[in-house]
């Protein structure tokens, strides 16, 4: 369960986890009146997502020890409840409904895949709970018990793809769409081929492969990628692979020596904290989509990465665009608990409507009816260091289509 | 190096090229502006042939030009324009996006084209080629007048046949084309392709040369294709070898055979951190071969020892004890690495892609894995066949009782075994390192291959294992381009159903009296 190498706060939380799920009692309670805030951590801590979420998980252990350092919320201490789904989107459910009901949170931060998402929602819809989702997703969902603080396709994907169309991303007419085999992928490309036909591109110009999660065989898909490539337009990747599975496929990137500058590729699902364990030299100039990146320009980033860095104790960890989502979606959170004077589901969901929060990524964002956020879209290439050079971004956050218009079935959905 | 360039120049007669020296400095300073006004200087600067923009454009490629507040560009301590000293502090660096760099690849490939070092002829050869534009013809044409290196020369061609292609002269043109299409290669192809739209007058020609090119590649696609498979069929054959030697030889249903090749995946971690800084650091994945093997070997021997000799001739209970095994040592590990990947860097011998001949490319690392793996199936079959203990173990497989009236130690030789097959999962791991992440779960993707490859193969039988993982390899590898990866591999488990349906011992079933066992 967990990371013996790492400090003991690590530990501390694996120890609450194990509390939880033993339904002892909590042990302190010594300053604040009345029971603990429970903050429930649903994110997968190994397996072949372990790479992303663990990040998150820290990062909400992160607001924990910040907000109680202020006095807790309410007059009352938070406490983070950790549980291990292991990258098993069934024990992501079993694990939602052990929260709810054995451990009783009052709140959850958890799941990256969207596989995930789908198999807790029930729960969190039956138990009526309340889960902050922080990844850019497929779009097609708005449950009453789930806060999405991360894209939506529209504030993601298409612009992404909009800018490799563009003459500064380098005017592709062919998309290689390459992705792990699950639903965020295979419903994002379906919105992208939508658009890119509307845009006047024919299905022969596109190219759509998936593969398993943990994939790592990418010699064949790389070589075909080239193929496609040389069939005299320009041609560019659309990357929704998620977990270790990248490692592989960007080290075949470079070792077939496919520069960005011929081949580009845009990835929505790798971020600074993926790129750490890769030698990014040969990647330089490969573009990821975000709404954030640890190198804006902005107070509240300074901040944040102070606070992260501190926390973790590693000046050189990085942050990336999920817990940046994770922050915004907690910050809102207590802001709505303090709102509503109360953590009950109800009363603190009316209350997140219209909450602001001065984030990260250099803009004020606001939490909509549709349970989205109002995001800026920002669009960085890798440099040597690892980190992106953003290269393009909106003017400012746009609203969330989470019901995307290049669905036919969404045509008679009111938005 | 200044002079030579210019004097270059001017002997072939391309001399207009300095800039005067405020359209100079003017062109230059527009290197710090956004992304589009970068792209026209760079592109103006290579145009002008100015040595004086060389040293500027290859700062800023590097990322070693930097700005001021003030718009100065500097290279290190020193005005990037003058060469002055100059005060660097505040500075910050350039920034350049995909559009600039490949106009940097062009310009840089104008200025260099008459470098006297070869490698970078043949870099701003390939520069070059991707300007596709008629400008570079007179650079094209007096830099083939003078090329020796026929690799350099061919690059040339090909760049002048696409310079060729975007002229406005109609024999020019087809000069191009025929070029082009004589070349053979894919880049040229994709010239071709690329041109097709705005000559519809030269379609014919251009199809002749694109079919022309394509009978060429036939024969190199079929290479990687082939050389994919072999890949593939040689990580299955790692990964089975071991399986081959304690299931195929003693027997045992060992499901903790992945987290063997595993664990021998985090012994090339260890010793690649422990060799960290130390002058044997780039021996670290050879050093990992045997520290990997005998790091696995003793942990099979102590295994079998303790574990599965109380449990011979009771196939379910090894099973199920092997496989709570691989459990405990999966979660060992997770406890002591942590449940995120580690990193085995790779070294540079294993990096990039190799040309064998025929133009075949090949990936450097997978083509190594191809040698170890081969190399490793010699090794045990040597073992097997030339040493004592081969034959030992032989004996004791052929008929336990006799072996041991004729005085050999069959427990001794039961360790053993196990030991060594251990051991090669271990080896296993260390090439595993290099292709797949290094996590707690590594093993467990493998387990599902390498019962399928020994199966398949005929168990008992090495050869079985290695015509078996090389067929599985090169198959899974045809059916990939048609059904997409999931699905080659389920077409590959549902073939072998198939198959051991027909012949339920495999494709080298044992004969005679061990058979019957």
């Amino acid at each position: 369960m967990t990371d013996i190498l790492n400090h003991r706060l690590t530990r501390r939380a694996a120890l609450l986890g194990m509390g939880a799920a033993l339904a002892t009692p909590a042990i302190h309670g010594a300053s604040a009146q009345g029971a603990p805030i429970k903050v429930g951590v649903l994110h997968s801590l190994s397996g072949t997502m372990a790479i992303s979420e663990t990040a998150l998980r820290d990062t909400v252990l992160m607001m924990v020890e910040g907000i109680n350092s202020r006095g807790g919320l309410l007059g009352r201490r938070v406490e983070a409840v950790v549980v291990d789904p292991a990258s098993n989107w069934p024990l992501f459910a079993e694990k939602a409904r052990e929260l709810l009901q054995v451990a009783k949170v009052d709140v959850t931060f958890g799941c990256w895949t969207s596989v995930s998402r789908k198999s807790v929602l029930p729960v969190f819809e039956e138990l009526n709970g309340l889960l902050f989702y922080p990844v850019q997703y497929e779009g097609e969902e708005q449950s009453r018990n789930v806060f999405y603080t991360g894209a939506a396709p529209n504030q993601q994907a298409i612009p992404a793809v909009e800018y490799l169309m563009s003459k500064d991303g380098g005017e592709a007419r062919r998309i290689a769409l390459l992705g792990t085999d699950y639903v965020y992928p295979r419903t994002t490309n379906r919105i992208l081929r939508a658009f890119l036909n509307s845009k006047g591109i024919a299905d022969a110009d596109i190219m759509e492969e998936y593969t398993p999660f943990g994939h790592s065989d990418w010699q064949g898909i790389v070589a075909r990628v080239k193929r496609f490539a040389g069939e005299g337009k320009r041609t560019a990747i659309v990357s929704t692979i998620n977990g270790d599975a990248n490692v592989p496929f960007y080290r075949e990137l470079g070792n077939q020596g496919i520069k960005a500058e011929d081949i580009p590729s845009v990835a929505f699902s790798v971020g600074e904290e993926e790129l750490a364990g890769i030698d990014t030299k040969p990647l330089v100039g490969h573009l990821a989509a975000w709404n954030y990146f640890m190198s804006v320009n902005s107070p509240a980033n300074t901040e944040f990465k102070a606070q992260w860095q501190a926390f973790i104790k590693n000046p050189r960890r990085v942050t990336n665009d999920p817990m940046e989502a994770t922050l915004v979606g907690f910050k809102m959170w207590a802001q709505a608990v303090a709102k509503a004077g109360t953590t009950a589901v109800d009363p603190v969901r009316e209350a997140m409507y219209g909450q602001k929060v001065d984030a990260p990524c250099g803009y004020t964002l606001e939490m909509h009816r549709n349970h989205h956020l109002s995001k800026p879209v920002m669009i960085g290439e890798v440099m040597e260091n690892g980190q992106f050079n953003i290269v393009w971004k909106t003017q400012g956050p746009i609203i969330a289509e989470n019901w995307s218009p290049f669905i036919p079935e969404n045509a008679n959905r009111r938005r | 190096m200044k002079n030579l360039i210019l004097t270059l120049l001017l002997v072939l007669g391309l001399a207009p090229m300095c800039l005067a020296q405020d359209d100079f400095s003017g062109t230059a300073l527009r290197l710090g502006g956004g992304f589009g006004e970068q792209a026209e200087a760079v592109e103006k600067l290579g145009l002008s042939g100015d040595p004086r923009a060389l040293p500027l454009l290859q700062a800023l490629a590097d990322g070693k030009l930097t700005r001021m507040a003030d718009g100065a560009l500097l290279i290190g301590e020193a005005d990037a324009l003058t060469g002055a000293p100059a005060n660097a502090a505040g500075a910050s660096a350039v920034r350049i996006n995909n559009r600039v760099r490949a106009a940097l690849r062009i310009a840089l490939g104008r200025l260099q084209i008459v470098s006297p070092d070869p490698a970078e002829r043949l870099r701003a050869a390939d520069g070059i080629l991707r300007s596709r534009s008629a400008q570079d013809l007179p650079l094209l044409d007096a830099a083939l007048a003078r090329e020796t290196v026929p690799r350099i020369r061919e690059r040339l061609v090909l760049a002048q046949g696409a310079a060729r292609l975007a002229s406005d002269d109609e024999a020019l043109k087809r000069a191009g084309i025929e070029s082009l299409g004589a070349s053979g290669f894919e880049a040229a192809r994709t010239v071709l392709l690329e041109a097709r739209a705005g000559n519809a007058a030269l379609a014919e020609a251009i199809d002749a040369a694109v079919a022309r090119i394509d009978r060429q590649l036939a024969f190199r696609r079929a290479g990687e294709l082939l050389f994919q498979g072999l890949s593939l069929g040689s990580v299955l054959l790692l990964a089975a070898l071991g399986l081959a030697v304690t299931f195929g030889v003693m027997g045992v249903i060992n499901m903790a055979h992945g987290e063997f090749v595993m664990l021998g995946a985090y012994t090339t971690f260890l010793v690649q951190e422990a060799l960290r800084g130390t002058p044997l650091a780039p021996w670290a994945l050879p050093l990992a071969v045997p520290t990997a093997f005998l790091v696995t070997a003793l942990l099979g021997a102590a295994m079998e020892r303790g574990l599965i000799r109380h449990l011979y001739g009771r196939p379910l209970e090894t099973l199920l004890m092997t496989f709570g095994v691989g459990m405990v040592l999966q979660q060992a590990v997770r406890l002591i690495f942590g449940a995120q990947n580690r990193e085995v860097s790779s070294p540079a011998w294993m990096q990039g892609t190799l040309m064998l001949p025929g133009e075949i490319s090949v990936t450097q690392n997978r083509l190594w894995i191809i040698v170890f793996g081969i190399a490793v199936l010699l090794l045990v079959m040597a073992a097997i066949r030339f040493t004592r203990f081969g034959l030992d173990m032989r004996a004791v497989v052929q008929n336990r009782r006799i072996a041991a009236t004729m005085g050999i130690r069959t427990g001794r030789v039961d360790a053993l075994t196990f030991a060594f097959g251990s051991g090669i999962a271990g080896m296993a791991g260390v090439a595993l390192s290099q292709i797949d992440n290094v996590s707690p779960n590594l093993g467990t993707g493998y387990i599902v291959d390498s019962f399928m490859v020994v199966v398949f193969g005929g168990v008992g039988s090495l050869a079985g294992t290695l015509i078996g993982a090389l067929t599985l390899g090169v198959v899974n590898k045809l059916l990939e381009p048609y059904a997409g990866v999931v699905l080659a591999k389920v077409a590959v488990l549902v073939g072998i159903m198939l198959f051991i349906q027909r012949r339920p011992k495999g494709l080298f079933a044992l004969k005679g009296r061990a058979a019957d066992q």
